[in-house]
């Protein structure tokens, strides 16, 4: 498409509805007027980037390369360009874009971006005078594709055709979320609570730091820097004082003082933990995997959990023992906590769920194997994360596991959780620990197969290790050896199990295969990934249409959620009454109030719902705080929670303040459904309470 | 041809200028600063010998272009008045540039009176409550060239031309290099003055290079010394880098305000007159001309500043500000306020004047003699300006700040303010301007969308008033009657505004709470009515994105500015600008009023900051040191510092009474977007792209001052590095950048951003 213009304005990239470039040539058509509807991205692009570059090496212009020019002539039909007008169009080329380019910069900086988009290039373009390229709405990403073959790269955006009738009947896209607007304190009184909306106060850094160096003096300066929370969440313990004093420890103390706040949530958590209701325990669980202000509570955590082990191995409560093994992946998932401090704890209580003779009432009908196995996984977990050349955890636990393996007298179920153990560490430790004793191992599960009938427990235990070995082995051993798989050759090196292992082998080979060839078709086409919904939804469903901004006020006094379980024992517990009253332990012009915090659409971190503690300035010292939990029974959700609970936290009416007091339900649907039971939360709020909004 | 628009637009700017000046001419592409051959300053202290004579052909040439134009666009009355014009310069121009120096005008300010008349009368017209005969006729050709045909561009060549001398351009690189070598052999005191030639210099040397044709050798002289110059000016260089070709040059903005306005250099005289003499010994005629034609060296008698001194005080497009750009008086104090009978009537007197000024001895005083307070010296007098009359509302609202104030909590090191952050979820990048109302109250966003949200953070909710109808019906003598007029079915937590076609970047409620302002991409800005929630009226005047835009502390007033380079100041009901602000040499970021109402900042991607007055038009204060655009200013509540934040991540502090930066405060290491101060004026609050809110000492930072009078007389200043012992606390936030601050008026901070995953 090469037409002359009778009159060409150097100055501008002149436009036309199609996005028309021209571009002034020395070449014997005087104006080469190149139509690049969605071209201009790609050079774009490519200069932005190269000007990155240029930022490196020191501002030497960058170019287009002339096979670029050549590429789009030809892509519009021009085939034959000489040489000198492609060197003079990349030149001219590059010099527009890279003013568009900075000009596009213009727009980002406004926009309080980082991120160019198409947007800002449009806008340049209007700027210059050019009608900008329609079409090009992509927020995230522009998606071009690469293509190579003949020895010539090419990035390409892929137009696809599309089928109208596909569009008409694919069901509607879910209606983006409304923009909306929450509040939360980024600080208090110079202080940085450790809530979810705010970054980690104590980053795992200075966690470790801490505990590997506890000798360390921590002056007055750095403290408002590292140990907020010690300060924030209203424990002014010894420990901190000390510190503010320089003096120095002998030996750092391991438990903190806990507010009564945070008691109030270890205990609602912990109950929730191994409590019957599953709802509740996820939400719990999802509370410690994400909670940034645990770190506090973690001595509570580990102890509770070894204490747990410890009493329900004896008692055989094969499900307490699977809910504190989940409580211990959920701290392993929490990406603020520093575990390495509380590993003498947790680890002997996860060997426990691995090895132990019998977890359960009645071993032969009870799933205890997927606790042993969930344990060993949680096992190798630890040992990868934590393992270090100091602690050697992974020897150690390796050696453990080996030599109550070779011990003739272990149980089958130990027998099992060594194995599981071991397996779980890897491919290496299989090849060098578990192989050479298959055959050992074959003999012995022979004999409990095939002689003579001793216990079904031992039976059982038998099949579940011969399974467990074939599992392990199979893929391991796939590797290891060269093809063929001969069913002789297999059981003269590892006897009893050679023939049923060289089937699982040949399996595994040719599930490589078909997985390999999958690959390979893959990388045929190399796709990029299409540009994805960060959107989380809310957990309603059946929610449609144009969701509402919902505003969650200033969180003066609270919001909340509080996941109160029943124990076991006690299916539909009584209504109970706590009121709770907070130290004033802190500055007396600190109110300690908890912050329950309920979730909205596309929350800042976790979907859950999520207690903290934290502490609420006011402005009136004199104020005693009043948090109070209630539960009465309110509307009944269903028969088997027909209690709902309220919190309240009221505090007494100031003589000073004309207002009156408020009482207003927040909006709660969200978290009370994706409650099981159905939480209902009132706030209340005095004028005490009031003074501490921002208004 | 927007172009163009600009173009003409500057014109009249030119035309109605009473004092034209070399600055008055910045982005005026007709005049390339040679039409004032002897402009301010450069006959007054160098004593150089300027070619006065020389250069007059080529006045008359441009000249002529400009009434080529103007005639060529039918703007007939112009070409008369230019014509008349025409002739003074000629006469009378050196002695009368000399005399506009030394009354130090700074004369960058063009005012665009309407109707030639007196600027105040205008003003008190404006406010007068008929507004009858306030109509300017429609000069509406002021930007009435946007619709002119793109024509060739005399001007532009005629500012080009300037570079057709030359000489050989394999030469230069030898001058370059000479000249380099001489400087590092003087003595350390002179090497940094002289080292600030290095870089106009060298942009000349380049830019005469490709103008001239001699691409090899000006990419060669390019790569050669572009690594030598200070690191702030990379973003220019990389500009200059992609300049190769002459055809380049004409239509680059950034070329053209180099070429057109003289960058400023602030040299000591010994250092100058070894330059000088260096230069005439070589008979380095090529760099001679340069200096002599393409920078202003503001000359200086004393010590020779320090490498340290010069990098606080450079960075901009243009140099550093002359001094005589900084003389004025301004008058920094606040206004009276109008005497309210109130109940707590003691407590408030007291309240207010710890606001007014928290310093040394005067509170005591003042809280004796409570009614009659006097006057601030430094204060403008209370008509200065002609401001709106107080409403009953505005002084139940008055009453309630005082109230408020009474509870105020007073800040400080150990008592910091707590800060409540509002995150805007689901923004997908989109949100891009904030306001919050003075009480707090409500909280606007401007969208990339082109939506404006106004949200109530108080359990009230927005309404709208009923229709023409319903109204009606109303009992108009009930006592309720503003709560009658008012629909509860619409009432709701927030409400969006539709009418923008582009981005909108600025957005300012008006202090009684009853509109909001919003400036787009579009070119646009708009008035919104917060009672019924539709646009009100679209200025139109920017051709160009407008940037920021913000409402008097009076109301009544707003001020706008945008890519156009130009601020203006309007008046809610008028249509037409009252005042145009010309001068900054690159886009206007941000815009805000003086607490007194009586100037106005502007901060640009030129690096500057300029201070304007409002009744006159004049710029009275230019501050440099910023390396990067500005994006946010904030005056202090006592009206006498100036703090600004840019995109190299610093704050700077200005002294508005002096005209010199007296703080740096280091820290944040993206754009800072929102500066504030609490409101008495204790704290300084800064929020930044790189997701933190940082807190600053402001009282310790202006209390160690050494305002004396040997560097309020140079200009010199020497900042002390104590960015760590000024800063009282970084909170972090997860992933939001911080692009809104605002004190309630307890001295709560708020803080504002969208939230980016």
């Amino acid at each position: 498409e090469i037409s002359s213009h009778s009159r060409f304005d150097p100055c501008h990239l002149n436009g036309s509805h199609d996005g028309i470039l021209c571009f002034s040539s020395k070449c014997d058509l005087d104006f080469v007027c190149v139509s690049t509807r969605g071209y201009i991205y790609r050079p774009v692009c490519f200069l932005v980037s190269a000007m990155a570059e240029e930022r490196r090496q020191k501002h030497c212009s960058v170019v287009l390369p002339t096979e670029s020019m050549k590429a789009m002539a030809e892509s519009v039909g021009v085939g034959q360009l000489q040489e000198d007008s492609c060197v003079a169009l990349s030149e001219e080329v590059s010099y527009r874009i890279k003013e568009i380019a900075q000009d596009a910069l213009k727009f980002m900086h406004h926009g309080k971006r980082r991120k160019l988009t198409t947007s800002d290039i449009d806008n340049a373009l209007k700027l210059k005078n050019v009608e900008p390229l329609y079409g090009f709405q992509s927020q995230e990403f522009i998606p071009f594709r690469f293509a190579s073959g003949g020895g010539r790269e090419l990035h390409f955006y892929e137009e696809k055709e599309v089928d109208l009738s596909d569009i008409i009947n694919t069901p509607l896209p879910r209606v983006p979320l409304d923009v909306s607007l929450k509040a939360h304190w980024l600080s208090i009184e110079g202080m940085q609570p450790a809530i979810p909306e705010n970054p980690p106060p104590a980053t795992k850094e200075q966690q470790k730091a801490e505990s590997t160096e506890p000798l360390k003096v921590v002056k007055p300066g750095q403290e408002e820097e590292g140990t907020i929370q010690g300060k924030s969440q209203g424990t002014t313990t010894p420990d901190g004082k000390g510190k503010e004093k320089g003096l120095i420890r002998l030996k750092p103390r391991s438990t903190h003082e806990l507010s009564v706040e945070q008691q109030l949530y270890y205990k609602e958590i912990t109950e929730a933990c191994v409590g019957s209701c599953e709802a509740k325990r996820a939400e719990a669980l999802q509370s410690i995997a994400t909670d940034p202000g645990l770190y506090q509570m973690l001595p509570r955590f580990s102890t509770f959990i070894s204490e747990g082990v410890r009493v329900n191995v004896v008692q055989n409560n094969l499900a307490l023992l699977i809910y504190l093994m989940r409580m211990v992946k959920a701290l392993m998932d929490n990406p603020t906590l520093y575990l390495e401090k509380y590993l003498h704890e947790l680890i002997p209580a996860v060997v426990t769920c691995i090895v132990s003779k019998q977890l359960c009432l009645r071993p032969d009908v009870d799933n205890h194997w997927a606790l042993r196995d969930f344990a060993a996984r949680l096992m190798a977990q630890s040992c990868k994360t934590f393992s270090t050349t100091t602690n050697n955890i992974q020897s150690r636990i390796t050696k453990t596991f080996t030599k109550s393996w070779l011990d003739d007298k272990t149980q089958w179920t130990t027998r099992y959780g060594c194995i599981a153990g071991l397996a779980e560490l890897g491919s290496d430790v299989i090849k060098t620990l578990i192989i050479p004793r298959l055959a050992v191992e074959g003999a012995r599960i022979k004999a409990v197969m095939e002689g003579p009938v001793v216990s079904n427990i031992d039976k059982i235990g038998a099949e579940h290790v011969q399974s467990l070995l074939l599992k392990h082995c199979a893929s391991v051993i796939a590797k290891l050896r060269p093809q063929p798989d001969n069913v002789d050759q297999y059981r003269t090196d590892y006897g009893y199990l050679g023939p049923m292992l060289c089937s699982h082998v040949m399996k595994a080979r040719t599930q490589a295969a078909l997985q390999a060839q999958q690959v390979n078709r893959t990388t045929l086409t190399i796709t990029q990934p299409r540009p994805t919904l960060s959107v989380s939804q809310s957990g309603l469903s059946g929610s449609s249409g144009p969701r509402t901004p919902s505003i969650i006020k200033v969180p003066s006094s609270l919001t909340l959620m509080s996941p109160r379980p029943g124990t076991p024992s006690q299916p539909s517990p009584p209504a109970t009454k706590y009121i709770v009253m907070a130290t004033s332990a802190g500055a007396a012009s600190t109110q300690q109030v908890i912050l329950f915090f309920t979730t909205t659409p596309g929350n800042l971190s976790s979907q859950s719902a999520s207690p903290v503690t934290s502490t609420v300035p006011s402005a009136t010292s004199t104020l005693q705080p009043l948090v109070k939990l209630e539960s009465g029974s309110g509307a009944g959700l269903t028969a088997s929670r027909p209690l709902q609970k309220y919190i309240v936290v009221s505090l007494p009416s100031s003589a000073s303040s004309s207002l009156e007091t408020k009482s207003s339900v927040l909006p709660t649907s969200i978290s009370s459904s994706s409650l099981d039971g159905g939480m209902k939360l009132e706030r209340s709020e005095s004028p005490g309470a009031s003074t501490q909004s921002p208004h | 041809d927007m172009s163009l628009a600009k173009q003409s637009t500057d014109y009249f700017v030119t035309l109605y200028t009473k004092q034209p000046s070399a600055d008055g001419f910045g982005n005026n592409n007709a005049n390339d600063g040679r039409v004032l051959s002897a402009s301010p300053g450069s006959s007054s202290s160098t004593g150089s010998n300027k070619q006065t004579a020389a250069v007059t052909p080529e006045d008359q040439q441009t000249l002529l272009a400009v009434l080529q134009f103007l005639k060529k666009n039918k703007l007939s009355e112009s070409v008369e008045i230019l014509r008349r014009e025409a002739g003074l310069p000629e006469n009378s121009l050196d002695p009368k540039a000399n005399e506009s120096a030394g009354a130090g005008s700074g004369g960058a300010a063009g005012i665009v009176d309407l109707e030639g008349g007196d600027a105040s009368s205008l003003l008190s017209r404006v406010t007068g409550s008929s507004s009858a005969g306030a109509q300017a006729p429609t000069k509406g050709t002021v930007q009435s060239g946007c619709s002119a045909v793109a024509e060739d561009q005399p001007d532009v060549s005629v500012v080009l031309s300037a570079y057709s001398q030359q000489g050989d351009p394999t030469l230069y690189k030898v001058y370059y290099r000479d000249l380099k070598k001489f400087i590092e052999t003087v003595l350390d005191c002179h090497r940094a003055e002289l080292s600030q030639v290095f870089y106009p210099l060298f942009v000349h040397m380049y830019l005469e290079l490709v103008y001239n044709n001699h691409e090899s050798e000006a990419k060669a002289f390019f790569e050669k010394f572009s690594g030598d110059q200070e690191c702030y000016y990379e973003e220019d260089l990389r500009i200059l880098s992609g300049l190769t070709k002459k055809e380049h040059m004409r239509g680059n903005e950034t070329l053209l305000d180099f070429r057109t306005s003289k960058f400023v250099l602030r040299i000591s005289r010994d250092s100058y007159q070894l330059l000088k003499r260096h230069l005439q010994e070589r008979q380095n005629n090529q760099i001679w001309n340069i200096i002599q034609e393409h920078l202003y060296i503001d000359i200086f008698d004393g010590m020779p500043r320090s490498k340290s001194q010069i990098d606080a005080m450079s960075g901009s497009l243009a140099g550093e500000a002359k001094r005589e750009a900084n003389k004025t008086k301004v008058y920094y104090g606040l206004l009276k306020e109008p005497e309210i009978e109130l109940p707590l009537d003691d407590e408030d007197e007291e309240a207010e004047n710890e606001e007014g000024k928290p310093k040394k001895k005067k509170p005591k005083k003042d809280s004796v003699g409570s009614k009659s307070k006097k006057q601030d010296p430094n204060a403008p007098s209370q008509n200065r300006i002609p401001l709106p009359e107080l409403k009953d509302s505005d002084k139940l609202d008055k009453i309630m700040y005082m109230k408020e104030a009474t509870k105020r909590i007073r800040l400080g090191p150990d008592n910091l303010p707590s800060v409540c952050f509002y995150t805007f979820l689901n923004a997908y990048q989109g949100l891009t301007a904030v306001d919050l109302t003075d009480d707090s109250s409500l909280i606007a966003g401007g969208f990339a969308d082109s939506t404006v949200r106004v949200w109530s953070v108080t359990p009230k909710k927005l309404r709208k008033v009923k229709s023409a109808a319903d109204l009606n019906l109303i009992d108009k003598e009930s006592d309720d009657v503003l709560e009658r007029i008012m629909d509860e079915k619409t009432a709701s937590e927030s409400k969006i505004m539709y009418g923008h076609s582009g981005p909108v970047y600025g957005i300012s409620f008006s202090p009684d709470r009853n509109y909001l302002l919003s400036s787009s991409e579009d070119g646009t800005v708009r008035l919104w009515s917060l009672l019924t929630f539709t646009c009100l009226v679209a200025y139109k005047g920017h051709n160009y994105p407008v940037w920021d835009t913000q409402f008097s502390p009076y109301g009544y007033y707003f001020v706008s500015g945008g890519h156009d380079r130009v601020a203006r100041l309007w008046a809610t009901d008028h249509y037409q600008p009252l005042r145009i602000f010309s001068g900054h040499l690159a886009d206007i970021t941000c815009t805000r009023f003086h607490p007194n109402s009586n100037y106005v900042a502007t901060g640009s991607s030129d690096r500057t900051i300029r201070l304007w007055d409002v009744l006159s038009g004049n710029c009275v204060r230019i501050f440099t040191g910023h390396k990067g655009p500005i994006h946010s200013l904030a005056f202090s509540p006592n009206g006498k510092f100036l703090a600004s934040g840019a995109t190299d991540g610093r704050v700077l502090l200005w002294d508005i009474g002096h005209g010199l930066m007296v703080g740096e405060l280091k820290g944040h290491t993206d754009t800072i977007y929102s500066l504030r101060f609490s409101r008495d004026g204790e704290i300084l609050a800064s929020g930044s792209m790189d997701n933190t809110v940082r807190l600053w000492d402001a009282m310790k930072a202006f209390d160690d001052l050494e305002t004396d009078d040997f560097t309020a007389a140079t200009g010199h200043i020497h900042l002390q590095d104590n960015s760590q012992e000024l800063l009282l606390g970084t909170y972090t936030t997860k992933s939001t950048p911080v692009i809104h601050l605002h004190f309630t008026r307890r001295n709560l901070l708020l803080a504002a951003g969208a939230f980016n995953p």
